[in-house]
């Protein structure tokens, strides 16, 4: 009952107050998201993910780094479920502590990279003139480097480790949020209801972070959203070339780099890991396609 | 997308112009054009200036001292003082760049450390090995992808569509390397139907003389048919890998360009012209996505030269990526920075190259 009356008041068509309108809106957005099976597939296995990452020392079954040569190599098997690599360790505890890593890098990026993006790309769009030219012309010197070997150019210079490869992850994802942020931008800046806030008299500032960011958002959530998948990968691949997170921390990437010499002898030690990152990129691309539904309709249709 | 504009260059295709100008294209036509090309000439040389600034800050913001490297551990302060002076260091920081600019427009990268050779004789050894990978990577994505996009959007929903949209999800999900290990071990330590790591078989190594530098070229210009056929067997494992991640863009770009089209009013024209549904469209639909196919082309030949650091690790492919990588791992800067350089300018050649295409070969552009 309560559940019905619930329902009612969310999909309301004359919400009463502002909450009600707020929560009806993403009630909505919501129930669209759950229409989608592939989406909601992409959350569950996220949200296991979360699970795996936040309780990982109580559900590995082992230490991730306790040492065991005479189990050494030893394939899956009721003791081992994933097998054991070549310094005897458990694959699966260390897949799971290694989720801790992954999520480590792809928030910290996810978080950092946009947050350059938003404010490069507001400046630009909103300001004009020549603050725009420069710095869209710092973001097309950046576009034109490819990503992955900047990264590696950065890392090269920074020393390998796993706080670098996260800033050099940062620094070579920014460009495409600071284009998407000034188009978006460009859009806004000359609406009418902006020119009403101006003559009530506020500030530049103002108009930026009250009135233009909360517009940006919506579209560079779904843009991050589809981006996770690539970030992840990035990450995986600094850590296959031993320039991401130094052992002996359990990082998937370089989990696969350890499993390359055995891979005709002993298939499951690189095998294992890169099944993780499949699963968790696959899902991030399910999560980030059903989202774009959700928020951005207009993108929808490709 | 490095430029949305080409993208969503034909974007009514088929209606008519409208006459008296569409809103928004101010100055004549012919002022626009040379504004235009003369736009993309500054930002050309503005981009490859600010991507000399930047492996300059790199190079100089490292923590390896250069100076040690060359010296050694155990030089006299005199020593070191002397090679400090040599390397330039003293100089101010601007100075330093502009010597670093006058450099690299000779084409002088330094040396490196590690193979003791110069850079550029050494990228000029390594590129084409990459070259070559990601030219095959690149046609076998053509000529999968472009017909599966088509097909995909001709029987849209259909089960060519599904098949089409799945090898593309699992192509965006996939890391490179690992399906390149798995390859190997399916398709080498398993089947045996490949050739293993490396360009070449041990006994064809250095047999066939070096004209281009792509050995299967080079191995055909000899007429050397038994070098062609190892050769073959060792690309075509890591060239399929790329190939496959190409075609998975390739088909997306294809089947949205596509469905554009097929949308449009002048395919609505064409089949009640009674014209089969074949003509429609490869004859019609089809040449009109030409232009921004190429484009996408181009900018997924340019990500398959930056795609293939990671595979030609797994395959111990001797080209540019592992130049970088062994190059980075020694500490050896001027090696990496000349690398980052080369392909950075391949990435800003290839743009260019595709804007100038889609400004000759689409006739509303002219």
């Amino acid at each position: 009952m309560t559940d019905l009356t619930t329902r009612a008041w969310l999909l309301s068509d004359a919400p009463q107050t502002r909450r009600q309108a707020r929560l009806g809106a993403f009630y909505q957005g919501w129930l669209t998201f759950k229409a989608n099976r592939l989406a909601m597939f992409g959350l569950v296995i996220l949200i296991l993910l979360l699970l795996m990452a936040a309780f990982a020392p109580w559900i590995a079954p082992q230490n991730p780094v306790a040492q065991n040569l005479a189990e050494r190599l030893k394939p899956p098997s009721s003791a081992h479920w994933l097998g054991t690599d070549s310094l005897g360790r458990d694959i699966l505890s260390r897949l799971i502590h290694g989720s801790r890593v992954t999520l480590f890098i792809v928030g910290t990026v996810a978080l950092i990279a946009p947050v350059i993006g938003l404010f490069v790309g507001t400046v630009a769009g909103f300001a004009g003139g020549w603050v725009d030219q420069v710095l869209m012309r710092i973001t097309d010197i950046f576009l034109a480097f490819p990503k992955l070997i900047l990264a590696l150019a950065f890392v090269a210079a920074l020393g390998p480790g796993i706080g670098n490869a996260v800033l050099a992850l940062a620094i070579t994802s920014w460009p495409p949020y600071a284009r998407l942020a000034r188009a978006e931008t460009l859009t806004i800046r000359n609406a009418d209801y902006i020119a009403a806030a101006r003559l009530q008299g506020a500030g530049p500032l103002r108009l930026l972070i009250g009135h233009i960011w909360p517009l940006c958002i919506s579209s560079l959530i779904v843009r991050v959203a589809l981006d996770m998948a690539g970030i992840i990968l990035s990450a995986a691949g600094l850590g296959f070339l031993g320039l991401g997170a130094q052992p002996p921390m359990p990082e998937w990437g370089a989990m696969i780099s350890d499993g390359r010499t055995y891979i005709l002898d002993f298939w499951w030690v690189a095998a294992m890991p890169g099944m993780a990152i499949f699963i968790v990129s696959l899902a991030f691309n399910l999560l980030g396609d059903g989202l774009r539904d959700v928020l951005d309709p207009k993108g929808a249709k490709e | 997308m490095t430029n949305p504009d080409m993208v969503n260059g034909p974007g009514q295709a088929g209606l008519p112009p409208v006459k008296g100008g569409m809103p928004g294209l101010g100055p004549s036509r012919w002022r626009r054009r040379a504004k235009s090309v003369g736009g993309v000439a500054v930002s050309l040389v503005l981009t490859l200036l600010g991507l000399l600034l930047v492996t300059f800050i790199i190079g100089r913001v490292m923590p390896i001292d250069p100076v040690l490297k060359v010296v050694g551990e155990r030089a006299t302060q005199a020593q070191y003082d002397a090679a400090y002076q040599a390397m330039g260091l003293d100089r101010p920081l601007w100075d330093q760049f502009l010597r670093y600019m006058a450099e690299v427009l000779r084409g002088d990268f330094g040396r490196s450390i590690s193979t003791g050779h110069p850079v550029v004789e050494d990228l000029k050894r390594v590129f084409p090995a990459t070259f070559e990978l990601a030219l095959l990577g690149t046609l076998i994505g053509v000529f999968v992808g472009v017909p599966l996009g088509v097909i995909a959007a001709a029987q849209r929903g259909g089960w060519i569509d599904q098949i089409a949209r799945v090898v593309a999800l699992v192509g965006y999900s996939m890391p490179i390397f690992w399906l390149g290990l798995m390859g190997l071990l399916l398709f080498y330590g398993i089947l045996g139907w490949v050739g293993g790591p490396g360009r070449q078989g041990i006994i064809f190594d250095g047999f066939v003389p070096t004209v281009t530098g792509m050995i299967l070229v080079d191995s055909l210009i000899a007429r050397d048919w038994a070098a062609f056929r190892d050769a073959f067997s060792h690309i075509i494992l890591p060239a399929s890998l790329l190939g496959y991640f190409s075609l998975a863009y390739i088909s997306r770009m294809t089947r949205s360009f596509m469905l554009e089209q097929l949308s449009a009013e002048y395919i609505t024209t064409a089949r009640v012209k009674g014209l089969s549904e074949w003509r429609v469209i490869w004859g019609h639909a089809f040449r009109n996505i030409f232009v921004p196919l190429i484009t996408v082309i181009a900018l997924s030949f340019g990500s398959l030269l930056e795609g293939s650091v990671l595979t030609e690790i797994v395959f111990s492919w001797p080209g540019i990526g592992q130049y970088i990588t062994k190059a980075l791992l020694a500490g050896d800067m001027n090696a990496v920075l000349g690398g980052t350089v080369l392909i950075g300018t391949c990435f800003v050649a290839l743009n260019l190259i595709s804007d100038i295409l889609y400004r000759v070969l689409d006739p509303r552009a002219k």
